[in-house]
């Protein structure tokens, strides 16, 4: 499959301020992410709050400037050049908020909004605008009678759909799709994930995929970087990572996550993330983390080829290999 | 067989609006024996919350409960004054972020609802606080009390949101999907807790969640419900591994921990203003027959606590349906 | 329209409504509606002072003119004031508002700052001052009141900018492409324009109020104007026996003032986009 975006080295700094008398420093949202997504894939990432993946997706995006790195997407060099300009030459890259309905102008019919994108990217002319929109209503499953209406009288699948709708009028290669499935129920859930799924074979979309829900990931990615605190610590194929997952980190999120076996064994990881500001030295997360070493407070771990398809920074992941080399499934034994 | 703590038979809840009555809740029945914890769950419209809201006796005002009795402890709910029971049932509210007053100390707060519920001087309670921020694992327990609800985490404060439902040493614990805004990882571990003080203090659980999963984690018993009605009830692992409601073996297919192929469940949930006429479930049932539309499918027992709302449970559920 | 609708269910609003609607219909026709229309500028010396009559409904004032007519020829004067004194106010803190809410920088901190520089000056000092400076009279109390109001609506559309910044829409739009002035004159002010609106409401009520104790200050409007709040001055010495003479403009000043309060308030409650309904 062909590589479609490349990043490496991506460093992105916020919240620095520059006042006229005071300095605040910024923090580093993003601290050195290497990626690779290939086209028609699903690259899920997971990670907690504050781990940075939704600052990955703005700067991938082009909504936030990154401070360091490169981005090449499809083989040109995109990343280096001011925000309005990042926009443009992505806008084969297109995001889907959290919240959908949010994501719309509430004094805008959502037909308006609709065209609106078209516009912008100039198709102007009314009669071409309107077939467009009717060809996205109708494979994203929505009548043509909704454009009539306002976002707050969607339900929540309709507006996730909406939202759908409203990015792929600009005809996107890579879409990033930020908890699509939150706060949904369940059997709304399936259907949107099914759309999901027969819109990338209708468009030949690829998918970036950022969700908390290990469930789902499992259930849909093709790949999975795991983040924590700016990095990735584990990336690779996402039945390999859940059949053995290496990185300490990944195993506690995967033992965390409520599957619905009600098997929820493996060390749990107490106390909350550091914040930004406080990273940890050496390793960032060996204050939580079960199997640290005195040399993890002072040696950032490097990426270790696990296999030509999976990487992973730690400097003990070959310690848990002999102890968990069970199949899925079956229950770990504690670390 | 001791008798159940809360007892609820055939409960309806009818709330007044613009658009005509909603008849929410329609004959539930439902009962938390002693140091169990049960599971309500369902999607958006069964009326989860407002059943939370009727126990602890603050549906709206233009709500009414045309008939059924809700118990607790044998004492009616429903006629007797609600703020002398609702000492004794604990409730865990759902959002840590907004449930506490940013203005208030923690301390302060939680010992403003010990006065009202709870005996004791000041001090008392004070030293009862300290021992339930110890029990629910809160770092510093006795600088807590000072502290105000923006200086501690999203985990802490769930924390102080359990042990606040606890500080009046209640019977019944009511939670009101406590988990969902918090990390996965944070999320195990007040699961975990809230497993350990259940059974340790020999109370009883009864919570309302979406999450099938944090469901198989923490509660015995399930009850299931949809549009209004319980369709099926039981032990979790009966439910979950053997489910008979066609909604219930429906919407478990739909989870990605099950789901060979992704379908949904045709239609949508009925308005609570337009519920149909029998089994509320019909229009969209794979398996519905005539009388489905006809006639209220009572609950009935399959052995051994095992309730099922449907007449037609044995039959298979069409390929396409399932997948 | 949806608003209309909304306004209405709330009594309060629908009254403050129809006061200002009925205002407005006087202020119009007022000519037609005053008995004695020449009273404007025309003196009856033989009839000063008379008390309320069928002829003369609110009695007469010190010059034998029917305060009736002065009162309904008033609506019409302070209705101008309110309006012109409001739209420049708008004309000048809008722009202002909307540039600093959206950029961020020095620049964006001296307009705010100097926005609270004029809000700190009160009104009645500064027309005042530029009574002296320029001709005492109408002029100078609307150029004093718009002055000094326009920091209000600068403040608002600040605010109210800011907000829609940080919004979720906002930032989808950039997304998708959209040029930081499509977002912000298609968007932006569209969904600010209903706490704009708000405040032009309330600064309408607040600009005749303001505007006739100016002019009871004698710096504002000049006689023979019918003007209200001259026309309270004027009665001053002429207390207590010609009671009519300041009570019946005061109402006026109350009445009309409430009306517009009310309507800002209500307006407010009314104004949030979720009242939107597409038809079914």
């Amino acid at each position: 499959m062909r590589e479609i975006l490349r990043v490496t080295g991506l460093e992105v700094e916020l919240g620095k301020r520059r006042g006229l008398f005071r300095h605040k420093p910024g923090v580093r949202a993003v601290d050195g992410v290497d990626l690779v997504v290939h086209e028609g894939g699903i690259l899920g990432i997971v990670g907690e709050s504050g781990c940075g993946k939704t600052t990955l997706a703005r700067t991938v995006l082009g909504l936030q400037c990154e401070s360091e790195g490169k981005i090449e997407f499809s083989g040109h060099v995109v990343s280096g050049v001011p925000a309005h300009q990042a926009r443009r030459m992505r806008r084969a890259i297109q995001y889907v908020h959290q919240d959908p309905g949010a994501a719309l102008d509430p004094w805008w019919r959502l037909g308006t909004s609709l065209a609106e994108g078209l516009s912008i990217h100039g198709v102007t002319d009314r009669a071409e605008q309107k077939a467009r929109i009717a060809e996205i209503m109708q494979a994203v499953g929505l009548d043509m009678a909704m454009t009539e209406r306002y976002p707050h009288e969607l339900s929540g699948g309709q507006q996730r759909r909406m939202g759908l709708a409203r990015i792929l009028l600009l005809r996107p290669k890579i879409v990033i799709l930020d908890e699509p499935t939150a706060g949904l129920d369940l059997s709304v859930q399936a259907s949107v994930l099914r759309l999901l799924y027969d819109l990338r074979d209708r468009f030949g979309l690829t998918y970036i995929f950022i969700s908390h829900d290990l469930s789902v990931v499992r259930r849909v990615c093709d790949r999975i970087a795991v983040m924590y605190l700016g990095k990735i610590v584990e990336e690779g194929n996402a039945g390999d990572i859940f059949a053995a997952p290496r990185h300490p980190y990944t195993r506690a999120l995967i033992a965390a996550a409520p599957h619905l076996d009600g098997v929820q064994t493996g060390p749990m990881l107490r106390g909350d993330p550091p914040s930004l500001r406080n990273v940890p030295s050496g390793c960032r997360f060996h204050p939580r983390c079960p199997v640290a070493q005195p040399r993890c407070t002072t040696e950032e771990p490097a990426f270790d080829s696990i296999s030509e398809k999976q990487k992973v920074a730690c400097n003990y992941w070959q310690d848990g290999i002999s102890a968990n080399q069970k199949p899925e499934g079956q229950a770990y034994a504690t670390l | 067989m001791t008798s159940p703590l809360l007892s609820i038979q055939d409960l309806s809840v009818h709330i007044r609006g613009d658009a005509g009555v909603a008849r929410i809740l329609d004959g539930i029945t439902l009962s938390v024996p002693p140091g169990v914890t049960m599971g309500v769950v369902g999607e958006s419209g069964c009326g989860k919350s407002t059943l939370l809201r009727a126990v602890l006796g603050i549906l709206p005002r233009n709500a009414s409960i045309p008939h059924g009795k809700l118990e607790f402890k044998g004492k009616d709910l429903i006629q007797v004054n609600w703020s002398a029971a609702r000492g004794r049932i604990g409730f865990v509210p759902q959002d840590p972020y907004l449930s506490l007053n940013p203005v208030f100390r923690a301390g302060d707060q939680i010992r403003e609802i010990m006065r009202k519920h709870a005996q004791g001087t000041r001090k008392d309670h004070a030293r009862t606080l300290i021992d339930l921020f110890r029990a629910v694992q809160l770092p510093d327990p006795v600088g807590a009390l000072a502290k105000y609800p923006h200086q501690f985490s999203g985990g802490q404060r769930q924390r102080l949101l359990i042990a606040a439902a606890l500080a009046c040493a209640p019977d019944l614990l009511v939670a009101d999907e406590p988990t969902t805004a918090l990390d996965v990882t944070t999320q195990r571990e007040i699961l975990a807790l809230m497993r350990n003080l259940v059974s340790d203090k020999g109370l009883s659980l009864l919570f309302v969640t979406h999450d099938f999963g944090v469901l198989a984690a923490l509660c015995d018993r399930v009850t299931v419900l949809y549009a209004g009605r319980v369709v099926e009830s039981g032990l979790t692992s009966d439910v979950l591994r053997h489910p008979q409601h066609p909604y219930t073996r429906l919407l478990l297919a739909c989870h990605p921990d099950r789901a060979v192929n992704l379908l949904g469940i045709p239609g949508t949930v009925p308005a609570a203003t337009q519920q149909p006429e029998g089994c509320r479930f019909h229009p969209r049932c794979p398996i519905a027959r005539a009388a489905c539309s006809k006639e209220v499918p009572p609950l009935t027992p399959l052995g051994s606590s095992h309730l099922v709302a449907c007449p037609w449970y044995p039959d298979a559920l069409p390929e396409q349906a399932l997948a | 329209m949806m608003v209309l609708r909304v306004l209405l269910r709330d009594p309060v609003a629908a009254l403050g409504l129809f006061i200002v609607l009925f205002a407005i219909f006087v202020a119009i026709f007022a000519n037609w509606l005053a008995p004695y229309p020449n009273d404007a500028f025309e003196s009856h010396l033989l009839q000063r002072l008379k008390p309320p009559s069928v002829a003369f409904p609110f009695g007469t004032d010190n010059l034998g003119r029917d305060i009736f007519s002065r009162v309904i020829l008033g609506t019409r004067n302070a209705l101008l004031v309110a309006v012109a004194v409001i739209t420049a106010a708008m004309l000048i803190g809008v722009p202002i508002g909307l540039f600093a809410g959206w950029r961020e920088g020095w620049l964006s901190e001296v307009l705010m700052r100097t926005t609270d520089v004029f809000l700190a000056v009160p009104q009645l000092i500064l027309a005042l001052a530029l009574g002296q400076l320029l001709a005492p009279g109408i002029g100078a109390a609307m150029v004093a009141l718009a002055l000094t109001y326009w920091p209000f609506f600068a403040r608002t559309v600040f605010a109210e900018t800011r907000r829609l910044r940080g919004s979720l829409f906002v930032d989808a739009l950039a997304g998708i492409g959209a040029s930081p002035l499509r977002i912000l004159f298609l968007h932006v002010l569209p969904n600010a324009a209903p706490a704009v609106l708000v405040r032009a409401t309330i600064g309408m009520g607040f600009t005749i109020l303001t505007a006739a104790i100016l002019g009871f200050l004698g710096v504002g409007a000049t006689p023979p104007s019918p003007d209200w709040g001259l026309a309270v001055s004027e009665a001053r010495q002429h207390l207590p026996e010609a009671w009519w003479f300041p009570t019946f403009p005061g109402l006026a000043i109350l009445v009309l003032v409430l009306g517009f309060n009310l309507l800002g308030d209500g307006l407010r409650d009314a104004a949030d986009p979720k009242i939107r309904r597409s038809k079914r």
